[in-house]
């Protein structure tokens, strides 16, 4: 038994990644991820990756901050102390449009990204993933596990024929830790 | 997809022969992992002596009091509301480049958009400065929120334009900064995954343990696509509630409907200015040619052209309004910026931001770099006299001539604004040290379709129609990075 984890394929473009995934899955190789060090339009349908729902949770954020400044308002302007201003109604909506906008966005954006690092375990500190230090270079790598995946001579072959440049069998998953 | 093949006819966005991802890379962190250079020194040493010129007037200012600055009882706000104005606006064109360009999928911004961005978040920090610096007593700032307290409560008025522009300016600074520094993460890891030892962890801390894995760029995108959603809006209503601090009050030569739109089209103006200012340069001095080329510059310099032309019209439509409503002190106010004794500020104004920009008509001017820089700075310049002219022209001789003054700046004024510009500088030069200056990874995606080696490639093959052909050949000739030997012997 070898001591193989993670079969890693490095290619030098993106086209050449991406039909290398193809022959993958044609030989019915389960990949475990993809590293780029840009977004690969298109792959995500191709690796059936369902679509992100991080706009439903920026929308929800939105109607958050909307109505949280808004009932401050009210209750402030309205409820709390209403001022006599020449006999004006206190409940001056129009007023309250451009404080209520800027909270709306301010919860997006906030309440978007603090979902987005949650979801992703981005967070100050946390210790860096790498499987191979590249692939926030120039390198586009296919990462699969060589657990149950054999024999791992194929799968170099199909790598190396969707022409990656280099092919890594490595003994640990993460190159980052000591 | 990567391999997407964009139409012959269009400039490239990236020049040069044979890049690769990785030579990207090197190029864009050649500033960050090296020692910096006697340029930069010199540079970072003139503006910090800027920035200790600003701390030492603002600790004066807090110790003595506002009575340091020139204000008077008539004119109460001057060069720290102009300073203010000109900051936030300048901030304008960063927001524009990287959220209003995105949307519109204006693909040239991909290689400035990171350090306009940067140009964003710093000047509004100037802004910010100078509104707590005129709160006098800066410790009491908190008070601009709606803080439960012992007066009853006694709440912030919400019917006020000041307050809305606290949570204004606030949320768009806040909002940017997010919008930056998600932007960054990924090259953030980049720097972190070729650094070593101490260097290494610092930015892997900051990198937030990023890794480039297929959902991580999913999300990035979506997360991106959103932010520059929201922040198109938001940047609009920020300049049209700094606007209203104006346009809702009944002094003469403010009262007027047409500043929301008149003040985001200068603040646009002003930060694709200040843009240019610090892009001509820094192109130069970190050897950023081939990404941020004369396309690039031609670009930006049109849009120049078309916001300082809303401007113009907005100056002339404001002047005939004055006349047109009939109402004497409207008229009055504007008679006295353009002949009373702030003249000079007004035509000051109207050759800077009116007539200059119009010389950017001529391609041959349009595509110099000396020249566009020099006229970046000249548009500067009059968007202060624009800030200077509305507020000081307006408040010095308003309805009771018994009390008409004349206002006259101090050392205390004169040194907060120029060491604004001194903190400005500073916190720039620091960015391009130690954060990649171009978004890397937004970057390499042009590398395949748009660049000029692709579509060398491509006439290459020899598929294409070859008027189309000659015609991108012709348009490759303002470039100051592209080699044109190359195309010759190809006809």
């Amino acid at each position: 038994m070898s001591s193989t984890k993670y079969i890693l394929g490095l290619f030098e473009d993106p086209d050449d990644m991406m039909h290398g995934i193809e022959k993958l899955q044609k030989n019915s190789v389960p990949i475990y991820d993809v590293y780029t060090p840009m977004p690969i339009h298109g792959i995500e349908a191709k690796l059936g990756i369902k679509e992100s729902r991080l706009g439903y949770a920026a929308f929800m954020f939105g109607c958050l901050g909307g109505s949280t400044i808004f009932s401050i308002i009210y209750y402030t302007m309205v409820h709390d102390w209403p001022n006599n201003i020449g006999g004006k109604n206190a409940f001056a909506i129009p007023d309250f449009i451009p404080i209520t906008f800027e909270w709306t966005v301010l919860f997006t954006a906030f309440g978007m990204v603090a979902t987005f690092f949650y979801a992703t375990h981005l967070f100050p500190g946390r210790t860096p993933r790498v499987m191979d230090f590249r692939a926030t270079d120039d390198r586009f790598i296919i990462a699969i596990d060589a657990k149950g995946n054999i024999p791992h001579d194929d799968i170099t072959t199909i790598l190396k024929d969707a022409g990656a440049v280099e092919i890594k069998h490595n003994d640990r998953k993460y190159v980052s830790y000591e | 997809m990567a391999s997407h093949h964009e139409s012959i006819i269009r400039e490239p966005l990236i020049t040069g022969k044979n890049i690769t991802y990785a030579q990207i890379t090197n190029d864009v962190l050649r500033p960050v992992e090296n020692k910096p250079t006697k340029a930069w020194w010199i540079g970072f040493i003139v503006s910090s002596l800027g920035a200790c010129l600003w701390v030492f007037a603002a600790s004066w200012t807090f110790w003595f009091g506002l009575g340091e600055w020139g204000l008077n009882k008539t004119v109460g706000w001057a060069w720290d509301i102009t300073g203010f104005v000109w900051w936030v606006g300048i901030g304008h064109a960063g927001t524009l480049i990287s959220a209003v360009l995105l949307l519109f999928r204006q693909n040239w911004r991909n290689s400035i958009n990171r350090s306009a961005e940067a140009m964003t978040i710093f000047a509004v920090i100037c802004a910010a400065t100078y509104i707590v610096a005129h709160m006098g007593r800066p410790w009491l700032a908190l008070y601009c929120l709606p803080l439960p307290n012992q007066y009853g409560s006694l709440w912030v008025n919400f019917n006020s334009p000041l307050i809305w522009d606290v949570f204004a300016i606030s949320t768009y600074f806040s909002v940017s900064l997010v919008f930056w520094y998600t932007g960054l993460l990924p090259d953030i890891a980049t720097i972190r995954d070729r650094a070593t030892g101490l260097k290494q962890k610092i930015y892997s801390i900051c990198s937030f343990g990023w890794t480039g894995s297929v959902k991580t760029w999913q999300r990035f995108e979506t997360v991106s696509l959103i932010l520059a959603g929201i922040s198109t809006p938001l940047v609009l209503s920020v300049h049209t509630i700094v606007s209203m601090d104006f346009a809702t009050s009944l002094e003469p030569g403010w009262h007027t409907t047409i500043f929301p739109p008149y003040f985001v089209a200068g603040a646009i103006f002003s930060g694709f200015a200040m843009v240019q200012t610090l892009l001509l340069v820094a192109r130069k001095v970190l050897a950023l040619e081939n990404y941020i080329t004369m396309f690039h510059i031609e670009s930006m310099n049109k849009i120049i052209i078309l916001t300082g032309s809303i401007v113009g019209v907005a100056y002339i439509t404001e002047f005939f309004i004055a006349w047109y409503s009939g109402v004497e002190y409207e008229q009055y106010a504007f008679i006295n910026r353009a002949t009373g004794p702030y003249w000079w500020a007004y035509w000051s104004m109207m050759t800077c931001n009116v007539i200059s920009p119009q010389l950017f008509w001529v391609s041959k001017w349009r595509r110099s770099i000396p020249f566009s820089w020099v006229l970046s700075i000249v548009v500067n310049i009059g968007m202060w006299f624009e800030r200077f002219v509305i507020i000081v022209t307006s408040l010095h001789r308003d309805y009771i001539p018994s009390s008409w003054a004349m206002f006259y700046p101090t050392w205390v004024d004169v040194s907060i604004f120029v060491g604004s510009i001194g903190v400005f500088f500073t916190l720039f030069l620091l960015f391009i040290r130690v954060l990649p200056s171009v978004a890397m990874g937004e970057v390499k995606l042009l590398l395949k379709g748009a660049s000029e080696q692709a579509k060398k490639k491509l006439i290459d093959e020899g598929h294409l129609d070859p008027s189309h052909v000659e015609f991108y050949k012709e348009s490759l000739t303002k470039f100051d990075s592209v080699d044109m030997s190359a195309y010759e012997k190809t006809i």
